[in-house]
Formats: C-alpha cells, structure tokens, sequence
C-alpha cells in the first residue's frame, strides 16, 4: 500500500469519527486531529518525494498504486504523483488546515458542515492523486457537490441562489469533462490494443488529430468553468460571496486550482496537437479575464466580491500561463495556483474574521480596524502584499515566472496577450491598496468598532499557517520550482513534439 | 422442473397465502404481513443458488443464466417493495385487504418472470398481460380514493390500449414470418414495409410500458392516484422488467433491422430525456415529480440500448439494477412521510432535515443516486450508460444526455434545498418509523452505496450478457 492511499483513508476515517461524536467539540476536534495527520502526511510526501528523486528515482510518477477495479472497460484505481501533485496536495493540506480552525465558530449543525468539508477535500485529494481518467472524474464531482449544501445551509446573504448557480454551472461543466473523457478513452488506442482509462499510457499515444480538435474544446472548457475561465466564471463571485469562510478558502484556494490543473493534466497532456491548434481562442479569453477581473475588483465595495474578483483574474493567469506551452510559463503556472491558493484563502479567512466582528462586508462602512485589531489588520497587509506581487512573497515568484515565461514566444500575438495580462499587476495595486487604505487605516468610522476584540486563538493558528506558507515559498522558491519543473518534462515532451516549431 | 424453478416458488408462495387467508377472518388478516414477507425473501435466496438453464414447450419458455439473474434482481425489488408497504397496509382502511396485496403483487411478478423467459411471441404476450391486469386492481386499492380508482382505470384502458396495439404489430410478424418463436422469426426480418409496421407497432406498445414519450401520458396521473407503494412498483419493478424484455427482444429478434430502429431509437431518447425533465421541473407534487423524473430515467436506459453490444445489454441490466435500490429508496421516503402525515409536496418537505434526518438522508442518498453523483451506484450507472452508447459513436446523442442530467440534478436539487436549506413555521413532525420501514430503506441505502463499488456485479452481469448480440 503506498502513501497515498493515506489522503483518502483519513479523511474517510475522520468522518466516521465525526458521525460517531457526541458533542459540538469532539467534532471539531476530531476534524483537527484528523486534518493534522492530512497535513502531517503530506508534508511527509513531500519530503519522501524530494528524497525519491534525489536518490536517482526518475520514473515518471511515484509512489504508485494500481488496483483493477472495472475489468472489462479496463478502469483501475490508480494512484500516482509527480513533483506537480505533489505541491497541489501539500497546498490543499494547508488549506483544509486552515480552514478547520477558520470555520472554528460554526454553530447550526457542525457535524454535518465538518462532514461535508472534509468530504469536499477528500475530493480533492482524490483527484490530485489519481492518473485514471475514470477516477479523477469521479473525485471531481465529489468534491464539487458538497458545496451546495455547505453553501447553501451555512451560507449568507442570497445563498439558495448562489448555491444553485454554483453546483449547476460546475457540474454543467463536469458534463463536458464527462464526454471528453469518454471521448478519449475509444481513441485510447489508436494502434489497436486494449482501451484504457489510464492518464500514462494514453500520453503515450496520440490521439487522432480529428478527435482531438472535437475532444480539447469540451475539456478545456469543462475544467475552465471550475478554473473560473472568462466568460464561465460568474458562478464564482456569487458563491464566493455567498459561502460560510472556510468554504470561500478551501474553494478559491483548493477547489478553483482543479480546474487549472485539469486543463494542464488533461487537456493539454493528452491532446497537444489540438491545443497547439485551438490554444489561441482560450488565450484570448483568459487574457479577457485576466483583466477584467482585475478591473472588476476595483469597483466592488464587498469585501469578499473584491476577493472574488481579484480570483478570477489570478485564476485566469494561470491558465494564461498554461497556453503559452512553454517550459518556464508553465511552472509559473503551477505556481501561481499554489501561491493563490495560499494567499486568497488567508484573504478569505481574513474577511470571514472581520466580518465575523464588524457584520458589515462593505469597504465604506469600515475604517482604521488596524487601530482595532492589530493582528488582523497585519495579515491583511500581508496578504494584500502577497497580492500585488511584492517580491518576498510567493505571488511575486508565480507572476514573474510567468510573464518571463510568456514573454519567450516571439510572435505579436503572444507578446500583446502578454502585455495586456501584465498590465493586470498595476490594477492589481490600485484595488489591493485602497482596500488597505479605507479598511484598515484613516479613523474608525463607526464606534461600535472601537471595542471589537482581536485575532482569537484559532483564528491565529489559521493564519500563521497560511502567512507562513506564502512568506516560505516567497523566501525559498527554488525547492518548489525544482520540483514542478521535475513534473514538467512529460508534458513538454510532448507538447514540443506537437509543435517543433515553438521554442 | 428446476428450470423453472423461479416461477414455480412464486406460484407456490401464491397458494400458500390463498390457502392462509382463507383461515383469517377480517380482523386478523394483518397476521399475513410477516409470513408473506419471509416466503418472499425464502425465494429470493433460493432465486439465488445457481441452476440449470434450459428450454421448456418446445421453445417457448427458455431459461438462461441472464434471465434467471434478472428475475432475482426483480425478487429483490419486490421484496422492498413488500418491506415498504408494511407501514401502509396496517392503516385502518386497508386492513381487510392485506391479503389482496401480496397476491396481486405476486401474480403479477409472475407475469414478468414469464415474460423474461418467453422463448416465443406468444409467452410474451401472456406473460405481458399477466404482468399488466393485477396493476391495475393494485392502482384501484384504495378505492374509496377518488383518485386511486381513477388511477386504476386509466392504466387498465392505456394498457388495454398498448396491448391492442402490441398484439396487433404481432399478428403482423406472425403473417410476414409464419412463426411466433423467436429463434425463428430473427432470421426471416427482413424489414419488409410490413415488417417495419409490424415493429413500429410493437415498439410503440412496450413504449407505452416502459412509459417513453409520447406515450407516457398516463404516466403522471396513475402514479399520483395510485398508492405510493404501487406507484413504486409500477416504476420500478414493471419498468425494469418491461426494460429488460425489450432489449432482449431488440436484440435477438429484431437485429436485423437495427439500423432502423437504433434511428428510431435516437429519437425517442432525446425526446424522453429532454420531455421528463422539463416536466419534472414543474411538479410540486412528489408522486408525479417522481413520475417524471422515471420517465427521464427510462430515457437514459435507452441510450445503453443503443449500446447494440455485450456492453450494451450489460449497462442496461446494471442501469436497471441500480435504479431499483435508487428509486425504491425514494419512493419509500414519500411513502412513509404520506402515510403518517398525508403530505405529498415539495414545500411540504420544507425544514425536514431538522425534524427527520435519518429520513432527509437517505432521500438525499436516492436523489444525489439518481442524478448520478458519485460515489453512489448511480453515478456508475450513468457513466456506464454513456460509454455504452459513445462506443456507437453517438456523441452526440451523449452530450444531450449530459446536458439532460444537469437539469435533472437542478430539480433533484429542489427537493434537496426543501428538506436541507429552507425553514419552515409548520415542518412535518417528528416521527419515528416503524422497524419495516427501516429495514427497507436500509436495504435501499445499502444497495446504492456498494453496487458502485463492488466491480464484481457489473462483471458478472458483463459475463451473463455473452452472445446475446
């Protein structure tokens, strides 16, 4: 049995142990313990992964495990990481992490909510780990349908609406996954031979060019509705808004990056030919969306609508940054997901615990909370910081690799969308700054603020975690991108096999 | 003899009760219940031990591995079905006809075990009948109801309907191919025009069973005035069955004109899915939001017909069998909450989870089954089905049916947002059900939960279905 089947067993565990508890603190507790071996085990991977291919390990993916489950449509339970799965599930063990002490004063039903959280990451951990398509499919819809009960029971403001809104569009989404994975696997085996649902020997096939150029739209498109892709993303504000505040974390933390890194590991590794083809449309839309969620961010005046915004054009780089198909673009691809990942959950964490205090949401309302709650107010600064790319910080890594990336390919096309998406950072800036600005400084605007207590005990230990992550992969980023660009060679092999010509 | 073994355990258990009921006076007929449920589940287990297949009357009835494994999946079926109505018969107005019940209900799974295994036209057509006229007695049960008595006229005359119609596409084949045995009749289609109306009319009357649209107008209205338990049974145990028969039927007899119907087919699964739903949405009332929502489902079974292979044919028995547990878990949810507080309607269910959540729980389970969310046997079902007709190249088709599955998952929803999201001033009470009750719905939840998981089943059905196409 290797290691992985760890990310699935403990949480499976965790919520038995949840149904079998008797009052509102064992819950929690149990939802901690079980959380920390999540994280206990991932930083485990991680440090038996570094230690796997320093010993000369160079197999394409670790640590595997291969179960026949559907032997006649040849579906395996198959488990395997490389370097990229690798930091994905290491960013999802800090953020559930997170998240379990962010949503530490939930009342109505916590069993349920704690229930459904960690069934939303058991999801997730699911499809970071499994290379079967069938699998990985069904890990995606696990972990998207929790959300419309943790939305709609434990959200606020117009939750049925957003909670519908988000699981229709989603799943709407999932549907076109659903085909395109059916799609390729009758053409699994163009040679003749067995069909196969397993991500590794189809990469080593190609798919006819005909049925990649029908297959790449429905899945791209399909994993950009989760990775909030321009025009798909309005399900994002809404349930972002909408959603209690660990669930805001761990869904633009965690559950947005399965997107990005289904269009990466699905789409793009299995149909290179068509994504060299089709490749230009949905760069134009990411590059829309790019900047217009940046420019959407600077008129909101919700706090948590700003956050949502500033996510769908920070989502949008990455897969901006996944259709330059270049080697250094693509890590900052990955980078970026985790960086963001990091970064917008403490942000959402943030806003849960001052709009837990103050109850209002809206910029205008609230001022000089640094006075109020110094903590709290340091943190946002931070993440703020983070944000905008101030070098120290992961964001700054993620969107410097990018744009170096991005600037590589030579043609007018490429440099345009690049410039374009690049002008985001200055925006970027302007929205991050003025929320700083009226939030946090100037004189307290309301005097029921100026008794408002500080960071609680769980509160802190949620945001250390996450400040410590961003600040860690800000100082010492080259373990990281050593060990995304060690996962990257598959795919640029065969993405400049597709291609010759580029690079 | 053991070739038949199954129908013969049924008749037997159907005489066994006659004979007992004569003994009960009208008072004590409830003392029936327990006695009726243990003979059936006796059968079910011996449906079990593996037999011999084999051929009977020259041909007309056969027995071969396949049909004898969907007449247990059917055994199991009615077993839930028996389970579940425990609760409602012991109700004051049903007292005396407690009965009356089971052996309908017996005679009429009967019916469909002979028709699984006719080997010939005539068999079938039988077997149909047999299976269809109890139904309609059991739609009428509560007959006092203005609306049950409705309910089991207006199946009787649309059956009485189809069958014309069937009976009339038979003579047809019979006058083209001079036999009624299947064996006989497969190599002398030719798809000669009379032929062809000869299927179309036989398609439409299994249509009109298996309630695809157009024909499924009755479908809605019987399941709303029928008692829940009959509504249940008629979506599930008639419909699989009738499901189960016509794939058959496609696929060894008619096989050589497939080209037409798998076009004919194409048609009618876009219609079926696309009218269910958009129907579906708009219902308050439970029963026929439940009717609907079946009426979709047999939609999605067609695209596994569509599959015209091994594959085909074992996703369509699976589908089957994962529908079963899926709507029978539903079904017993409506069941019970209108047998104790007669309410049937969505906003009815308002603030349930709160009150009930024992029972929200496993209707969400059947709901999230349904709409095919993983890791429930639904999800697997559906996936199932799509790879079926994908592997035809229907990608088209496929794509619909998606689409069709996220309406499908909004009104499902629904349901859910009532009992979870919403509060209500006046939820339904809070009640505890009787040990029944439970025991079927557990076995409903039980079913949904590890089907998807245990590959196994799907293997088995995968090597059952060998050579039928």
């Amino acid at each position: 049995m290797s290691i992985l089947t760890l990310f699935i067993i403990i949480p499976i565990l965790t919520i038995i142990g949840i149904l079998f508890s008797k009052s509102h603190m064992q819950v929690k507790w149990i939802s901690v313990v079980g959380m920390s071996l999540q994280l206990l085990s991932a930083i485990a991977l991680i440090f038996m992964y570094l230690a796997e291919r320093r010993a000369g390990n160079m197999a394409e993916v670790l640590f595997v495990q291969d179960n026949v489950w559907y032997e006649t449509l040849n579906i395996h339970f198959y488990l395997g990481v490389d370097g990229v799965s690798v930091a994905m599930i290491g960013l999802t063990a800090l953020v559930v992490f997170a998240g379990i002490f962010a949503s530490w004063d939930i009342v109505d039903l916590p069993r349920e909510f704690f229930t459904s959280l960690i069934l939303l990451a058991a999801g997730v951990f699911g499809f970071f780990i499994s290379l079967d398509l069938f699998t990985m499919f069904l890990f995606y819809e696990l972990a998207v349908i929790p959300m419309y009960l943790l939305i709609g029971i434990w959200g606020s403001g117009p939750r049925h609406y957003s909670a519908m809104k988000l699981t229709l569009m989603l799943m709407g989404g999932s549907a076109f996954i659903l085909l395109g994975i059916i799609g390729i696997y009758f053409n699994s085996a163009p040679g003749g031979g067995q069909l196969t649902f397993d991500l590794i020997k189809i990469s080593k096939q190609t798919i006819p060019l005909n049925v990649q150029l029908f297959l790449f739209p429905f899945l791209f498109a399909g994993f950009g509705v989760l990775g909030a892709m321009f025009p798909f993303h309005t399900w994002s504000p809404d349930g972002h808004a909408s959603a209690p505040t660990a669930v805001s974390m761990l869904h633009a933390g965690v559950l947005m990056k399965l997107g990005g890194y289904g269009c990466y590991r699905v789409a793009v590794f299995l149909l290179p030919e068509a994504a060299h083809q089709l490749g230009w449309i949905f760069l134009i839309l990411a590059t829309i969306g790019v900047i217009y969620g940046a420019l959407g961010a600077i008129w909101q005046k919700d706090l948590k609508y700003i956050n949502a915004y500033s996510s769908v054009s920070h989502c949008a780089l990455v897969l901006f940054a996944i259709l330059m198909f270049n080697q250094t673009a693509m890590n900052g691809a990955i980078m970026q997901m985790i960086s963001h990942g990091i970064m917008t959950a403490l942000f959402f964490a943030l806003i849960g615990m001052i709009y837990g205090r103050t109850h209002t949401r809206f910029i205008n309302e609230m001022g000089g909370l640094m006075k109020v709650m110094p903590f709290l107010g340091v943190a946002y600064v931070i993440a703020g910081l983070a944000s905008l790319g101030l070098p120290g910080f992961s964001g700054f890594v993620a969107e410097m690799t990018i744009f170096v990336g991005s600037f590589q390919n030579a043609d007018t096309f490429h440099r345009v969308a690049t410039i374009i998406a690049a002008s985001s950072i200055v925006v970027t800036a302007v929205y991050v700054l003025r929320v700083v600005g009226t939030l946090l400084l100037g004189k307290i605007k309301n005097e029921h603020f100026e008794n408002l207590p500080d960071a609680k005990w769980y509160d802190k230990v949620s945001v250390i975690t996450l400040i410590f992550g961003i600040t860690f992969i800000g100082m010492a980023p080259l373990w990281l991108s050593d060990m995304i660009t060690g996962g990257l060679g598959p795919i640029m092999h065969k993405l400049l096999a597709a291609a010759p010509i580029l690079n | 003899m053991l070739i038949m073994r199954h129908e013969l355990l049924l008749i037997a258990i159907t005489v066994i009760l006659l004979i007992v009921e004569i003994f009960l006076s009208n008072t004590q007929k409830h003392k029936i219940i327990l006695p009726a449920i243990l003979l059936m589940a006796a059968v079910t287990v011996i449906g079990f031990i593996p037999g011999t297949p084999g051929i009977l009357f020259g041909g007309m009835y056969q027995s071969t591995a396949l049909s004898m494994m969907f007449k247990n999946i059917l055994n199991i079926g009615v077993l839930i079905v028996f389970i579940q109505s425990v609760d409602w018969l012991k109700q004051p107005q049903n007292k005396e006809k407690i009965s009356e019940f089971f052996i309908l209900m017996l005679s009429t799974l009967i019916g469909m075990n002979y028709m699984i295994s006719a080997g010939d036209f005539l068999m079938f057509y039988i077997g149909l009948e047999l299976a269809t006229i109890p139904v309609a007695a059991l739609a009428a049960y509560e007959r006092m109801k203005e609306k049950s008595a409705e309910a089991g006229v207006k199946l009787i005359f649309t059956s009485a309907l189809s069958s014309g119609i069937l009976l009339y596409g038979l003579s047809m084949i019979y006058g083209t191919t001079g036999t009624m045995y299947f064996a006989d009749v497969a190599p002398l289609i030719t798809g000669v025009p009379l032929q062809v109306l000869a299927f179309i009319f036989f398609f439409a009357g299994m249509a009109f069973k298996i309630s695809l649209v157009p024909f499924h107008l009755w479908t809605a209205d019987v399941y709303e005035g029928a008692p829940v338990n009959v509504a249940s049974y008629l979506s599930v145990i008639s419909k699989g069955a009738a499901v189960f028969v016509f794939t058959i039927i496609l696929y060894t007899v008619f096989y050589k004109i497939a080209v037409m119907w798998s076009e004919l087919l194409y048609g009618i699964t876009i219609l079926t899915i696309t009218v269910g739903n958009l129907f579906a949405m708009r219902q308050q009332n439970l029963k026929r939001f439940l009717a609907f929502s079946s009426i979709a489902q047999a939609g999605f079974i067609l695209l596994g017909m569509l599959g015209q292979s091994q594959l085909g044919m074992t996703t369509v028995i699976y589908f089957a069998l994962v529908y079963i547990f899926s709507n029978l878990g539903a079904f017993g949810v409506v069941g019970i909450i209108s047998n104790r507080t007669g309410k049937e309607n969505i906003n009815d269910y308002d603030g349930l989870y709160r009150t009930n959540p024992n029972l929200s729980l496993v209707m969400m389970l059947a709901l999230f089954s349904l709409a095919g969310i993983p890791p429930l046997a639904g999800f697997f079902g559906k996936f199932f089905l799509f790879t079926a007709a994908a592997k035809q190249g229907y990608y088209i088709l496929v794509l619909i049916a998606l689409i069709n599955t996220i309406i499908s998952l909004y009104y499902y929803l629904l349901v859910i947002k009532a009992m979870l999201l919403n509060n209500s001033d006046q939820p339904i009470a809070k009640f505890t059900s009787d040990g029944y009750t439970r025991v079927g719905l557990l076995m409903c939840v039980a079913g949904m939960v590890i089907i998807g998981f245990a590959s196994s089943i799907y293997e088995m059905v995968f090597n059952l279905s060998f050579g039928l196409y």
